[in-house]
């Protein structure tokens, strides 16, 4: 027995170091009011992470919102996530999309840049290396919209930097399964 | 049955439908129409409580000593905030509660009116589920749909926010029909392979340990039924946790004690050395476990659970089962029937030696005294001038709460009442208040400590109101006794806050509130004492003084496993005498 665990206090001592796992969710559930605080409430209040999430109404007649979480946690923690989740009285489903076989992950950017001459022309150029569409337009600035996986927009945003990036808004990762099911 | 109504009147409408015999409450302007409403009416009988907190305290109690879903009403702002230290404890608890909250009206909303709260927003992380009602034609439904949510699954309270103009407004009331909800679906049959499996491992079993908790109770009479038929047939050894209690009677050879930071010798012994380890209902909570990496470190887990939230949250375990204990215990009984497979006779018998040699210990030995009661001996005489009665114990929470659990030996399931997981002082009196309003012939005692009877003893005042004649039993050390115990362990004997100061005279408090006060000091005077506030038809508060330096054993440490826990000094002494490998133990 380890006679060395300290004895200030009347809780079992937290667990030491365990791997770390990143798993992508998609969440259906019922679009009624508070539903999204009931979700996000769940994650703060039992100290989940959030790396990203997403939210909209996916099937109008049905009254069925989407939310696709990103999360980070032990595979314990992973699990009790789920577990956690469908046990709300609004949610429909949860399928983490990370063990249900291959899936597509991609995000949205607006990015404004202000700048000109060299720099403006350069920012074009990348742009268009990038897929990046303009627009807005001024004659001292761009907005480009880009999508892709979130890794491509994090190298987009920081080739931006130097080049007079101002601001970025992103929606956030959403995701679906690969091949003809529905999931 | 459809017909128009108000909203209030829809209230009244579905509480009677939903077999509501008593609300427990309290008036203010946000709910005043649905009390219009009940003073035209007498299929429900309103409580007034003198604190929302003791109204959800006695709707606990009443669900907990009833299995039936227990009804709260209380006005907006102050009322719901009042109330979230009873939903949360019914919460943590599983305790089924429909707690309905007047809002300011629609319109107001969102505009810090008087007496507004975002009720929702504040009871959303301590209900099961929650509602704010804000059309009429949502009404019927939801007050249906609540009654459902609160009682199935995974038991829980749930939260009914009506604002004030839906209560007035007009709509067609609907009765309750199959609900039969679009997202929520609790699992009730357990998976037959997995039960199967289960079955094997058990039969293969060396050193078997059921363990079961609240859940058991919660699933209904039918459960616990189930439950001693499978330990009988069996034969394993079985223990149980703080809201277990009960649902085994403690007087069978076979039941080792509760278990955990507080439980026996025995049964901690047997959790740790175990290899087969039946958890039923019980959800692995830290009182139990203890050091989690030396948690019944050489055992295979079954794990009967209707939450699957509860599967693998703190500890791993081997073989799920989800489902309704009943159902599952009842596919269990049938498998271990039919199948070829018997539990382990020899292996069986070892395992029974062993247990014995730790009974031995007597780990609940403490030392009399002729001069000053013993709580521990206060809990046992007690016992000893109830148990022939009909007779149901809530406490408050600390060290009386703790010789409660070890010294009153519970035989049916629903008679005892305590706050196990949020651990809410207070929680006795009023939870005894709502058990004597459910069973008005019974002998109803709240085992209480002079520090949490404090926290809700305006309810004595309820208790005089309605004649409920409960019996506040106080153990009177003068000191928040577990408090004080863990200064003492950890802090260095510094009684910081811990000292009961400036303490009312309980006698004198319980006849100014119109109720019987009784007050003992003498060991030999408690059975006349006990004898005469058993007697007495009207609520008492019996003062009972004890050792103020008696602490509460056995304990496990903090941080320790379950095969370190450290003993009383009686014990300790009478273990010099017995072995001296059983010192290696402690």
């Amino acid at each position: 027995m380890n006679a060395t665990i300290p004895t200030t206090s009347h809780y079992p001592a937290a667990p030491v170091d365990q791997r770390i796992e990143r798993h992508t969710l998609s969440v259906l559930v019922d679009n009624e009011p508070g539903v999204l605080a009931r979700v996000i409430g769940l994650f703060s209040g039992r100290g989940y992470n959030i790396d990203s999430l997403t939210v909209s109404e996916t099937e109008h007649q049905k009254h069925i919102s989407r939310i696709t979480i990103v999360t980070s946690g032990t595979p314990m923690v992973i699990e009790q996530i789920k577990n956690q989740l469908e046990r709300l009285v609004p949610i429909h489903r949860v399928i983490d999309l990370t063990v249900a076989g291959p899936s597509l992950e991609r995000e949205l950017a607006m990015v404004k840049v202000r700048g000109k001459g060299e720099h403006r022309v350069e920012a074009l150029r990348l742009a268009d290396a990038f897929r990046a569409r303009v627009i807005d337009a001024t004659t001292e600035s761009f907005v480009f919209e880009i999508t892709g996986k979130s890794d491509k927009i994090d190298q987009f945003v920081e080739l931006m930097l130097p080049l007079g990036l101002v601001e970025v808004s992103r929606t956030g990762v959403v995701a679906i399964s690969r091949g003809p099911e529905a999931m | 049955m459809s017909k128009e109504m108000t909203g209030a009147e829809m209230v009244i409408e579905a509480l009677a439908d939903q077999g509501v015999t008593h609300i427990f409450g309290y008036p203010g302007g946000a709910v005043l129409p649905i009390y219009d409403a009940i003073f035209q009416q007498e299929r429900v009988k309103h409580v007034l409580v003198r604190h929302e907190q003791g109204a959800v305290h006695m709707a606990e109690g009443y669900a907990r000593s009833t299995g039936k879903v227990g009804c709260v009403l209380v006005t907006s702002g102050p009322g719901a905030t009042n109330a979230v230290t009873g939903l949360t404890d019914a919460l943590m608890d599983s305790i089924p509660i429909v707690c309905i909250t007047g809002q300011v009206p629609t319109h107001l909303i969102g505009n810090d009116a008087f007496q507004e709260c975002d009720t929702v927003g504040i009871t959303r992380p301590c209900t099961k589920h929650n509602y704010l009602v804000k059309r009429i034609e949502d009404l019927p439904r939801v007050l249906h749909e609540a009654f459902y949510v609160a009682a199935s699954g995974r038991p829980g309270p749930v939260v009914i926010d009506i604002p004030k103009d839906i209560q007035f407004a007009k709509g067609v009331y609907t009765g309750p029909q199959n609900i039969k909800h679009k997202t929520y679906t609790p699992k009730i049959k357990g998976d037959l392979d997995k039960i199967k499996a289960a079955v094997e491992l058990m039969a293969s079993a060396k050193k078997p340990l059921f363990y079961t908790g609240g859940g058991v109770i919660n699933s209904g009479k039918e459960a616990s039924h189930l439950l001693r038929e499978l330990v009988k047939l069996t034969g394993f050894p079985i223990t149980s946790t703080l809201m277990g209690l009960g649902a085994y009677p403690a007087a069978d050879p076979q039941w080792l004690g509760m278990l955990g930071m507080h439980g026996t010798y025995e049964s901690n012994w047997a959790m740790h050395d175990c290899d087969v380890m039946i958890a039923i209902g019980a959800r692995f909570d830290d009182r139990i476990t203890g050091r989690l990496d030396a948690f019944a470190p050489n055992s295979r887990k079954i794990h009967i659970d209707i939450d699957p939230s509860s599967i693998n949250k703190t500890v791993k375990v081997d073989l799920p089962i989800i489902g309704d204990y009943a159902h599952v215990l009842e596919d269990m009984i049938r498998l271990w029937r039919s199948s070829s497979m018997k539990a382990d006779k020899k292996a069986l018998a070892d395992w029974w030696k062993q247990i014995d040699k730790w009974r031995a210990r007597k780990s609940l030995s403490y030392r009399p005294s002729k001069d000053i009661i013993k709580p521990q001996y206060a809990i046992e005489r007690l016992f000893e001038l109830t148990k022939d009665k009909d007779t149901y114990i809530t406490t408050e929470v600390g060290q009386h709460q703790m010789w409660a659990a070890q010294f009153y030996h519970f035989q049916e399931p629903n008679r005892w009442m305590t706050s196990g997981g949020l651990g809410t002082m207070g929680y006795g009196l009023p939870a005894a208040v709502g058990v004597q309003m459910a069973h008005p012939k019974s002998l109803v005692i709240d085992i209480a400590g002079e520090a949490s009877v404090q926290m809700t003893m305006q309810e004595i005042s309820t208790a005089v109101q309605y004649r409920l004649p409960i019996k506040v039993f106080v153990l009177n050390n003068q000191y928040m006794g577990m408090v004080r115990q863990w200064q003492e362990l950890l802090h260095g004997n510094r009684y910081s806050e811990s000292y009961s100061e400036a303490l009312p005279d309980f006698v004198k408090l319980a006849e100014a509130m119109h109720a019987h006060g009784i007050r003992c000091q003498k060991p030999g005077d408690l059975d006349e004492a006990i004898k005469e506030m058993i007697a007495i038809d009207k609520p008492v508060i019996f003062d009972c003084v004890v050792d103020q330096k008696e602490n509460c054993f056995p304990m496990i440490p903090s941080g320790r496993a379950h095969n370190e826990m450290i003993l009383g000094d009686a014990a300790e002494s009478l273990e010099d005498a017995i072995t001296e490998e059983g010192k290696m133990l402690v």
